[in-house]
């Protein structure tokens, strides 16, 4: 069993990898991830990886055998609210990575008090209806947020009609607009996963070009 | 014309729920935005398309 690194080695081996200047801009940011399924479960890890500032986990339900084909989470957390079980999966890469999370189902109602004041928030809610609520409410009310949200990701194969479009200033969708769970064959972690790093890919590239701008 | 998703159509007059009724979208699962802006779903009963209008209709399907 070896020592956990401390705070200072893991932001010494994240600068060899991603430089100093790029690492002190991603440490300044924080994400919301709305939806901890295979899209956000994804895109936190991925984010975390990068060694982002802090993340803000917001998802209702638990962990289920049938998320374990295409989810970052494991056996052993069956039954355990995805907000914890990624949390401590977080942890487990980053163990002073600041992790808020909020078990809760956004709604209309609540959305104010739980995201307001985040600048960046990736949409990766599983059902069209809270994406198109969330994405609605966001770009209506929060003008200087940046969102990046998914439709579109089921199946298999065609690896290239995953994209990233700008769709207006702020907003970015990901995937290929038409492949849905119930017509494509289900979601399979390859294609799930191809979406979700769009998503955390383009979500850097907004921040770093934010940092930019301030400096 | 309007252009809607990058096609254009004689649509310019019409109300844009209409519209919307018209090409059989769930107004639950979409998002709007003309000319760069989002359109308030309250207002798409009230929105009357102009000539010119770029929209862009994002349709949301399943999984995640």
């Amino acid at each position: 069993m070896c020592l956990l690194p401390s705070k200072e080695e893991i932001e010494r081996a994240l600068e060899v990898r991603h430089t100093k200047k790029i690492q002190k801009m991603l440490r300044r940011a924080r994400v919301a991830v709305c939806g901890l399924g295979g899209l956000g479960s994804n895109i936190a890890v991925a984010l975390a990886r990068c060694g982002i500032g802090g993340l803000h986990l917001i998802d209702f339900d638990c962990v289920d055998l049938t998320n374990l084909n295409r989810q970052q989470y494991f056996a052993s957390q069956i039954g355990m609210p995805k907000t914890e079980a990624l949390k401590q999966l977080l942890l487990s890469i980053d163990p002073y990575l600041p992790v808020q999370t909020d078990q809760v189902r956004l709604t209309e109602k609540n959305i104010a008090k739980l995201l307001s004041g985040e600048r960046y928030i990736c949409e990766a809610f599983d059902r069209p209806k809270a994406k198109a609520m969330l994405t609605n409410y966001v770009l209506e009310h929060f003008p200087e947020t940046y969102l990046v949200g998914a439709s579109g990701m089921a199946g298999y194969g065609h690896s290239n009609r995953i994209r990233t479009r700008e769709i207006v200033s702020h907003y970015y969708l990901c995937g290929d607009g038409v492949s849905d769970e119930k017509t494509c064959g289900g979601l399979m972690a390859p294609r799930v996963m191809l979406c979700a790093a769009h998503q955390a890919n383009q979500m850097l590239e907004i921040i770093i070009k934010e940092e930019r701008e301030k400096i | 014309m309007v252009k809607v998703n990058g096609e254009p159509k004689k649509i310019q007059g019409i109300l844009l729920d209409q519209y919307l009724t018209d090409e059989g979208y769930q107004t639950d699962r979409i998002a709007v935005e003309c000319n760069g802006k989002i359109v308030p779903k309250a207002e798409y009963g009230s929105k009357v398309l102009q000539d010119k209008d770029v929209l862009e209709i994002v349709s949301f399907v399943g999984g995640g």
